[in-house]
């Protein structure tokens, strides 16, 4: 049996989580999840303008905290550059043996394929110009590779996030490249725990008001055995909850067709996995299935889209959200005066008589209606309806939108290699 | 006996692109029935009418006790594109808990206590 803990959900989760998940009970793999899907444009953008940047730059310092104690760490910090993540790991602690897997960054290789829009159909060449990212999903066997040569440190880009916890499963145990069985259980477990607290009480709806101890939740470990089969745990003593409840929420989450979940080794099958609870904060999962791997490859592109802005305003009663509704009314009458052209806008009031708060959004391929529509939404707090407060922030910022493009592209393009660093 | 949803069930709801998923799971397994044959496809689009713009798909999950919703369109763009406060869908799972759902007088046993914090247990 091993145990391989999930200690991070996102890039900006608890800082604390995963050294507690090393330091609080046995571990045998500390698995870190960092990339959403428009992280990698932010990191592409970080890259340009310094070279030795590019990678999730927290991660190094982490590595520094829970180095040294018998704990494998595998993490797709690595972002557009995970030989500079390599690279400053090493720096900080030299002993370390870090490998790196690469090859999931087609951005110099876009114009190659014809990449169509896996929601729109839209080909790619349409914002070609725009392109700001482009990344293969990698799967487990590039990692399972990066294993082999002992490291301490695993460090890959965008891998998808259940294979970061397949990855020892099938290194450990020997599971072959068509184990399908074998490797959708993996991603079962790794489904359950990519999110981190989300399966040990966080963010869960299930007698919510009961959950213990939430600001010292234990993030979750599977103790995975060479049969598929795995428990999901926390720490003894650690707060949150790990009940049939915590992880059925996580099992349906952003899930599509339950019966075909992609992942780029495997396609699972959730409909065929059963959960007993197996203890206290213990839950077994058995059962899952899954069969061949997709012929395609999914990836994420992101690119320029143009601009957006939001501003809130609270205003007090009586009468709050009528309050609310005219002072939007005289926003948007502003700017058809102005002849302020958006894309799209959004209206939304949350509140009631006594106290609401109005936010309102714009959106445009130019920049300027945007950065205008700015200046029309806090001078209500003096011509507008009564009783408005909550301006601290003041204007509304304009930000660049990135938007997504995923794109479906055959298996060869992905050209994976191993390199390590000591 | 009408009652909320979220008197026999728990739900979470997130975000792919443009579309939001809920999957919704009965606190009992046997409460599942009531699930299928409460909680349609047409039902979670109606109980969304002014968020889901594209169609809702249902899926079942019986080993789970569980149903999950697929909304097209609801997210106006999804992602960074979206110009709503909650642009990854995260309080749909919430939402779908104050559907109406009909109980027959056996499964009243199905309700439960601590699941639901509204004032009113039964309406």
């Amino acid at each position: 049996m091993i145990r391989i803990g999930c200690g991070q959900g996102f890039w900006g989760d608890s800082f604390e989580a995963p050294v507690r998940l090393v330091e609080d009970g046995p571990l045998d793999y500390l698995v870190l999840d960092y990339l959403a899907e428009v992280t990698m444009s932010i990191l592409q953008k970080q890259k340009k303008e310094n070279p030795a940047f590019g990678y999730a730059r927290d991660f190094p310092a982490l590595v520094e905290r829970v180095a040294g104690k018998g704990v494998k760490v595998i993490a797709n910090a690595g972002g557009v550059n995970p030989l500079a993540c390599a690279a400053e790991i090493r720096r900080r602690c030299p002993s370390l043996r870090v490998a790196v897997v690469l090859g999931d960054d087609i951005l110099g290789r876009v114009r190659d394929f014809a990449l169509r829009n896996l929601d729109t159909g839209e080909l790619l060449e349409t914002v070609i110009e725009q392109v700001l990212s482009a990344n293969i999903y990698t799967g487990a066997f590039g990692i399972v590779e990066a294993l082999k040569a002992k490291p301490d440190v695993v460090v890959t880009g965008r891998c998808a996030d259940a294979a970061l916890v397949l990855a020892p499963m099938v290194f450990e145990f020997g599971w072959s490249e068509t184990d399908w069985d074998l490797l959708a259980a993996g991603i079962v477990a790794g489904h359950i725990v990519e999110c981190g607290a989300q399966c040990t009480g966080g963010n869960c709806l299930e007698d919510w008001e009961t959950i213990p101890n939430l600001s010292r939740v234990g993030y979750p470990i599977v103790e995975a055995e060479a049969d598929g089969t795995c428990v999901i745990t926390k720490h003894v003593g650690s707060g949150g909850k790990v009940t049939l409840g915590s992880v059925k929420e996580q099992l349906v989450y952003e899930v599509g067709d339950p019966g075909t979940y992609y992942t780029p080794d495997v396609v699972a099958d959730f409909r065929s996995v059963h959960l007993r609870m197996d203890g206290s904060d213990r839950v077994r999962v058995t059962g899952a299935k899954g069969r061949l791997r997709p012929e395609m490859l999914k990836a994420s592109i992101s690119y320029h889209w143009g601009w957006k802005a939001a501003g809130t305003l609270v205003y007090g009663g009586p009468g709050a959200d009528e309050k609310c509704r005219r002072a939007s009314a005289i926003v948007e009458e502003r700017c058809r005066d102005l002849g302020l052209l958006f894309e799209r806008t959004a209206t939304e009031v949350f509140g009631d008589t006594q106290s609401a708060m109005l936010r309102m959004a714009v959106r445009a391929r130019d920049k300027s209606p945007v950065e205008r529509w700015t200046r029309e939404m806090i001078p209500l707090v003096l011509n507008g309806p009564p009783g408005a407060t909550g301006y601290g922030e003041g204007r509304p910022k304009v930000h660049e939108v990135v938007a997504y493009w995923p794109a479906l592209l055959p298996r060869e393009a992905l050209e994976l290699r191993v390199e390590v660093i000591e | 006996m009408i009652v909320k949803l979220g008197q026999i069930a728990h739900a979470r709801s997130g975000d792919k692109g443009n579309l939001v998923n809920i999957g919704v799971i009965a606190y009992q397994a046997e409460a599942y029935a009531v699930l299928l044959r409460e909680v349609t496809a047409a039902r979670v689009k109606a109980h969304f009418a002014d968020r889901i713009e594209g169609d809702v798909e249902r899926f079942e999950l019986p080993n789970l006790g569980a149903l999950n919703f697929v909304c097209r369109d609801a997210l106006m763009g999804g992602g960074t594109l979206s110009l709503l406060s909650d642009a990854q869908g995260k309080l749909f799972g919430g939402g779908v808990l104050s559907l109406r759902i009909e109980l027959q007088e056996s499964e009243i046993k199905f309700l439960q206590h601590a699941s639901y914090p509204t004032v009113t247990r039964i309406i």
